[in-house]
């Protein structure tokens, strides 16, 4: 018999690569950058490769990254977090933090998922990009580890009540801001973070410190995380006057438009792969809502005539990636995989028509469409819409 | 003496919070410097702007030396960011909505002035953010002028003007798209700002013969097969389904490729480009601080033209040069013109080493 070399050898010893690395035969899972999507690198995105990924957690060296003037390895013996009102009314005792202070209050841990207000957005008219990592790849999930805002906000003496709104803002040059309403805030819900899977943050997710804000676009989740405003009226920052504004068919633009809604997508098989056999196969994906838990994935395989209920893995989280999948047995004939999540309030994932109908084809952001595969006679899965 | 913190503790009325947190000694107060110096941010009612002013005339020094370079001497560029300026009539300053954000109008691209409602918005970002590659660097005078000078680019302020913290409300109300933004929908989480109580799209919950026939109606054009690179590098190489193969234009060998191994002579042609032997490999991960400290992707993008060519047009124009690394050295040190056009690269005052590094990357292949 020919036994392989690791069967007849000796293998390496303990800490020969004392932070362990994925093996040599994965290295198609990257991180990518959709190709003319943007003109810099420090002002870009990077997608996470969801057609290869299992279970819910998304591995921190391959979380997608959105960049607005470059990342930073912050040194955090030097970081500081500053807590002031916009007035001194609004907030008793401005306060700063260091990273010694805020690691020594008691923490809070909880998985959620990150999505960017634009994942999708290529997507609204026409299809544009071929696989799951571009189409949907602005998306991770990760446990998060840190401090409810709001106990930072009472040790400061924060008027809550008046104080209707809080702005963040990052340590990098972009000085990210984003405004953050205070009742989010006062459900506790909103971290100021610095684990992510059992580890400090990544300097490209914003180390040392960054804001969870679960449910919302990951544009608020400001990282290099700085300093943090009480005040009585939103702020109007650059993204979110700017960009991240949906323009409507009238003309005017939605501001302030922080929920990532209901939305699933299937990720095997996905866009750009080709199934080697006809027979049985396993559809699977991930369903996700911004205003809670997952109540349902229903899936279709004739591009959205008949669907059937798919299993939910547990956990179910709020907030958080669900994953799901349905059984089902090729034939070898043309199909069209779709998925469709509803979430606890009861809302639908809706076609791309539907959304094109109300908020037209220009909005950019928020783009919540049930995904279309298209499943060839030759095996190869292709990203198509349906009408 | 170890004491657990007693639970009627914490229930005291937030009132005393800053007092009485049981949270003691963590965290320090703010001095009234820190506050100042960190503070920067300004509102769309304009607290937190600082006293002075600018002119468009200065602001046009401004702006030609530190962002005529990626927005074009008339905001009008598109070449790295979204244009600033262009799309808003004198009509559209009276009426506080932008007529060519309508459907149907032939304006390109959506400009900042096109959707700018707040002033405020312009100054905080200009003055937290840019320039592009120093951000911060502005004094409070030349924000101004940077500001007066983007909006002289479109006429909402005439050449001889000078705006201050004094006259800027009024400035305000002739932004073009004031009256542009709602927040009448359901996607802010609160009730803060009005809206609505229920989503604005709701899908349907049919299970069962649903809809009209299914089209496919979009799909992408087999040219654009490979726009993303090879598919088959992409996906694991095991498991249910491989990547498909997107290198090789012939569609009927990808039909065939059920049992497409990932290691194809494509791929293995690209890596043995990537990484010849003879050059000691640095990774981009190493060579980061290097370019961030000198600034080079202010010029220089990975794979996209900017000021300068991208590293990737340069790493492939001198693959096949002997002594590349020296000469690639010396050309990062000592600057140059002609090689890419007419837009002369200045001298750089890094260090020998450091010109080397950066070359040595660029010929190893430009490694992650």
């Amino acid at each position: 018999m020919n036994l392989p070399a690791h069967s007849k050898g000796l293998g390496q010893p303990v800490a020969a690569r004392p932070y362990g690395l994925p093996s040599e035969f994965e290295k198609n899972l990257q991180r990518r950058e959709s190709p003319g999507l943007t003109r810099v690198g420090a002002a870009s995105v990077s997608f996470s490769p969801l057609q290869s990924l299992f279970g819910i957690i998304t591995p921190s060296g391959l979380h997608f990254e959105r960049h607005h003037q470059g990342w930073w390895d912050i040194d955090p013996s030097k970081h500081r977090l500053m807590i002031n009102g916009s007035e001194s009314s609004l907030l008793k005792r401005p306060m700063v933090f260091d990273m010694d202070d805020i690691m020594r209050l008691p923490s809070v841990s909880r998985m959620c998922f990150i999505e960017c207000g634009a994942n999708t957005a290529m997507e609204w008219n026409n299809t544009a990009v071929p696989t799951v990592q571009y189409t949907h790849g602005m998306l991770s999930c990760s446990e998060f580890t840190g401090v409810p805002l709001i106990t930072l906000l009472e040790m400061c003496g924060a008027d809550v009540k008046r104080g209707k709104f809080v702005l963040a803002e990052g340590a990098d040059g972009s000085g990210m801001t984003r405004t953050i309403p205070m009742s989010l805030v006062q459900s506790g819900e909103v971290l100021v973070a610095y684990g992510q899977n059992g580890e400090m943050l990544r300097p490209e997710n914003g180390y040392p410190l960054r804001l969870v804000v679960p449910g919302i676009q990951g544009v608020s989740w400001v990282k290099y995380l700085r300093r943090i405003e009480v005040g009585d009226m939103p702020y109007g920052a650059k993204d979110e006057t700017l960009h991240y504004v949906d323009l409507l068919p009238d003309g005017t633009h939605r501001q302030y438009s922080g929920i990532q809604e209901v939305k699933s997508v299937i990720t095997s098989p996905s866009g750009g792969q080709v199934v080697l056999q006809k027979g049985f196969h396993s559809i699977t994906g991930m369903a996700w809502s911004g205003r809670g838990k997952v109540k349902k994935v229903d899936v279709s395989i004739d591009g959205g005539r008949n669907w059937k209920t798919s299993r939910l893995q547990d956990p179910v989280l709020s907030k958080c990636l669900t994953r799901f999948s349905a059984d089902f047995v090729w034939d070898g004939q043309p199909i069209i995989l779709q998925s469709r999540a509803i979430d606890e309030t009861g809302h639908i994932q809706p076609t791309v028509q539907a959304l094109r109908a109300v908020r037209g084809g220009r909005s950019i952001y928020h783009n919540n469409a049930i995904q279309s595969w298209l499943l060839g006679e030759n095996g190869e899965v292709k990203n198509v819409q349906v009408g | 003496m170890f004491k657990w913190v007693s639970f009627a503790f914490c229930l005291l009325p937030l009132l005393s919070a800053a007092q009485t947190s049981k949270f003691q000694n963590i965290g320090r107060t703010a001095t009234p410097q820190e506050i100042k110096a960190w503070d920067i941010d300004v509102r769309p009612d304009f607290r937190g702007l600082p006293m002075g002013q600018g002119s468009v005339k200065q602001g046009e020094v401004v702006w030609e030396a530190q962002c005529a370079s990626c927005h074009g001497s008339f905001g009008e560029s598109a070449e790295v960011f979204t244009p600033i300026a262009g799309g808003v009539t004198a009509d559209d300053m009276k009426t506080g909505r932008v007529k060519s954000l309508l459907p149907g109008s032939n304006q390109p691209q959506r400009t900042t002035l096109m959707k700018l409602p707040t002033l405020s918005t312009l100054w905080d970002y200009i003055n937290r953010a840019m320039p592009w590659n120093a951000p911060k660097s502005l004094s409070t005078d030349e924000v101004y002028a940077a500001v007066a000078y983007t909006l002289h680019l479109n006429n909402i302020l005439p050449a001889e003007f000078i705006l201050s913290d004094r006259n800027i409300r009024e400035v305000q109300s002739r932004l073009p798209n004031r009256g542009g933004m709602t927040t009448v929908h359901n996607l802010w989480p609160g009730n803060e700002l009005g809206g609505i109580a229920k989503p604005d799209v709701q899908g349907s919950n049919c299970m069962t013969d649903c809809g009209q026939q299914v089209q496919v109606v979009s799909s992408l054009p087999d040219y654009a097969r490979n726009a993303h690179g090879n598919l088959a590098d992409q996906s694991r190489s095991i498991g249910p389904s491989r990547g498909a193969e997107t290198v090789l234009k012939d569609v009927k060998t990808t039909q065939n490729s059920q049992n497409t191994p990932s290691n194809t002579p494509v791929a293995q042609s690209i890596q043995a480009r990537a990484a010849p032997e003879s050059i000691a490999t640095v990774s981009l991960s190493s060579i980061q601080p290097v370019l961030d400290k000198n600034a080079c992707m202010a010029c220089h993008g990975m794979a996209t033209r900017l000021v300068g060519p991208s590293f990737k047009d340069i790493a492939a124009r001198y693959k096949t040069t002997d002594g590349a690394i020296n000469l690639l050295s010396g050309k990062i040190k000592n600057g140059g013109q002609g090689a890419w056009g007419a837009i002369p690269m200045p001298a750089q005052a890094l260090s020998a080493t450091e010109s080397a590094q950066i070359a040595q990357w660029l010929m190893s292949g430009m490694p992650p």
